[in-house]
């Protein structure tokens, strides 16, 4: 399932046109601290890749690495076509990045906040000027960009950030965990205006903690773990990688599990479990698996409270993949790495 | 290079716009200098016996000096914060000149040394400071002071992108260089001190640099002490400037 499960080694460099980033076993430590051992990846140009991890995974190094502010130990890393270490310089102006921290100048106002930014990029103050003020229309921000930035919103401000990430329209945009911290309004208004982003053609790639945000905005998920890639591909493909469709039950009456397990055996694609009030059955088909698990429990007396048809989630895939200690995500990633 | 210019001027007129939007700043730089004036010339200026030279002469060029040395604490803690807030990271990852985000900080602090000169001079004239010396002595006079000033704007540039946080960046700035400047001729004869104090304040440079000033604007005898300053300064600034810069490239943020 992996797209770069065959590319193990750092030379073996894709002549494939259409990818926008490539990513051939970086290693970047730091002191004792391995903080990517070795990580494979490719984003396809025009396209979102959901980097997903939890804090201290290593996604946040990958993107400091790719956006040229941190040299990788080992491995190659191309951008746009550009090795991040040998061209860092061009490859600055082809990038747009919003970090981790909504990093605009709280003493300017947010028109003076763009207007730097794209001088900085070489433009001229009235050529940055213009599209400063044409990235505030866009991103709704027009009332308040003659507003010091210390007024403005935690939405308003990551908004402002991601503006100025695109400033030069760079054909790659990274960013970093871009809504983390936020209330859910302003992260819906912020999936909206990074929608059409990609709609417009850009390249980025997106990391976050927030499952329903990459299942939401990206076209394909790289899992890492412990700065090991540890599963990529489609938000689809990792589902099934955790199982099918499950049917869930749950009891009125915790004794009954027992019962229950054997009870609906006959209909299940797989043992099913039990866990306290909680019966989950997997099982081939969506079809009827509903009215047939309560027909098979009301002939065996059994009370149920609640029953639904489930999918997985990434969550599930998240905890599956990365477990809950650390010892068992090491494990997951090697058993990756073979597939 | 013109990329480095153009870049510089962006990155200090970005720190100057702020500094009427920060009224606190503007404080540091006004109110409080002239208090120390004030105090020093009012609450202790009486006991201090200055050799025949009338105190707030003695006064003046060693506050003015003391505080142009610590114009650049600004610097300190502005580059520590926008480290802090990923503003650095920013910078790093622009197509924009590598040494500008230090040169523009240190370009706005001579800017606001000027002013701090400026306010201080004043209200030296107003409490009985008189200028003793020709025209073209004072105006190298203020020139040596923004020499000194942005000298020391690189060094406290260094001390905020190494320190952790801005608290740190204070107690480098308070602990080290704050008593460096008291343990000098800025503001007691350095003979009345004891050994070894005595003979440290004899080679402190901040002491050279005192003595420069009451030479070119209150015509105290000259010796080497302008040329020494120059050298000082200029030693400093070569030192501390490309340090900084080496440790902004390599720099990992937070």
């Amino acid at each position: 399932m992996s797209v770069t499960d065959e590319a193990q080694r750092p030379e073996a460099r894709t002549s494939d046109g259409d990818a926008a980033i490539v990513v051939r076993g970086v290693v970047k430590t730091f002191g004792e601290v391995q903080a990517l051992g070795g990580v494979d990846l490719e984003v396809r140009k025009g396209t979102v890749l959901g980097l997903l991890g939890p804090n201290g995974a290593g996604k946040t190094t990958l993107v400091r690495v790719l956006t040229t502010l941190l040299l990788p130990d080992a491995g190659t890393a191309t951008v746009d076509g550009l090795d991040v270490v040998r061209d860092a310089g061009a490859l600055r102006h082809r990038i747009g990045l919003a970090g981790q921290y909504a990093a605009v100048d709280e003493n300017l106002t947010g028109l003076e906040n763009l207007t730097m930014v794209g001088r900085l990029y070489g433009a001229s103050r009235a050529d940055a000027k213009r599209r400063g003020a044409e990235l505030l229309e866009s991103f709704d921000l027009t009332d308040a960009g003659d507003r010091v930035t210390s007024t403005y919103s935690g939405g308003m401000r990551r908004r402002l950030d991601l503006a100025a990430a695109l400033v030069a329209k760079p054909p790659v945009v990274f960013l970093d965990e871009p809504t983390t911290g936020l209330d859910p309004r302003s992260r819906i208004t912020l999936w909206e205006t990074i929608e059409a982003l990609v709609s417009g053609g850009t390249t980025v790639l997106l990391t976050t903690q927030y499952l329903d945000e990459a299942d939401r905005l990206a076209d394909s998920i790289t899992v890492i773990d412990h700065g090991r890639v540890i599963a990529s591909g489609t938000s689809d493909e990792l589902k099934d990688r955790v199982g099918g469709e499950r049917v869930e039950v749950v009891l009125e009456n915790p004794a009954d599990c027992e019962r229950a397990v054997a009870a609906l055996e006959p209909m299940a694609a797989e043992a099913p479990t039990a866990h306290d009030s909680l019966v989950s059955v997997p099982v081939r088909t969506r079809r009827g698996v509903i009215a047939e698990a309560v027909r098979l429990l009301t002939d065996e007396g059994i009370g149920v409270e609640d029953i639904n048809l489930r999918r997985p989630t990434l969550d599930d895939v998240f905890l599956t993949l990365t477990g809950h200690a650390a010892e068992e995500a090491a494990e997951a990633g090697e058993g990756d790495h073979a597939s | 290079m013109r990329r480095l210019v153009t870049d510089t001027l962006i990155i200090a007129e970005r720190n100057l716009i702020r500094l009427p939007r920060r009224p606190e700043l503007l404080l540091a730089f006004t109110v409080q200098p002239i208090m120390f004036v004030l105090l020093f010339r009012y609450v202790f200026g009486g006991a201090i016996y200055t050799g025949g030279v009338p105190y707030v002469e003695y006064l003046i060029p060693g506050i003015i000096v003391q505080n142009v040395a610590f114009g650049g604490f600004v610097t300190a803690l502005g580059l520590n914060d926008d480290m802090h807030k990923g503003l650095i990271d920013r910078f790093r990852s622009l197509p924009m000149a590598r040494a500008a985000v230090l040169a523009g900080r240190t370009s706005a602090d001579v800017v606001t040394n000027f002013l701090g000169i400026c306010i201080l001079v004043i209200t030296g004239l107003i409490i009985g400071f008189v200028f003793h010396a020709p025209l073209l002595h004072v105006v190298a006079g203020f020139a040596l002071l923004l020499l000194i000033g942005y000298a020391f704007s690189w060094v406290f540039a260094l001390v905020g992108l190494v320190a952790s946080t801005p608290e740190s960046a204070n107690s480098v700035g308070f602990i080290v260089i704050f008593p460096l400047t008291f343990i000098s001729s800025a503001f007691v004869p350095v003979a009345t001190m004891p050994e070894p104090l005595k003979t440290f304040a004899q080679v402190n440079p901040f002491t050279i640099f005192v003595d420069a000033m009451r030479a070119l604007w209150i015509g105290t005898p000259a010796g080497n002490y302008v040329w020494g300053a120059v050298v000082w300064a200029v030693v400093i600034l070569v030192v501390f400037a490309p340090l900084a810069v080496a440790r902004y490239r390599r720099t990992a943020g937070s």
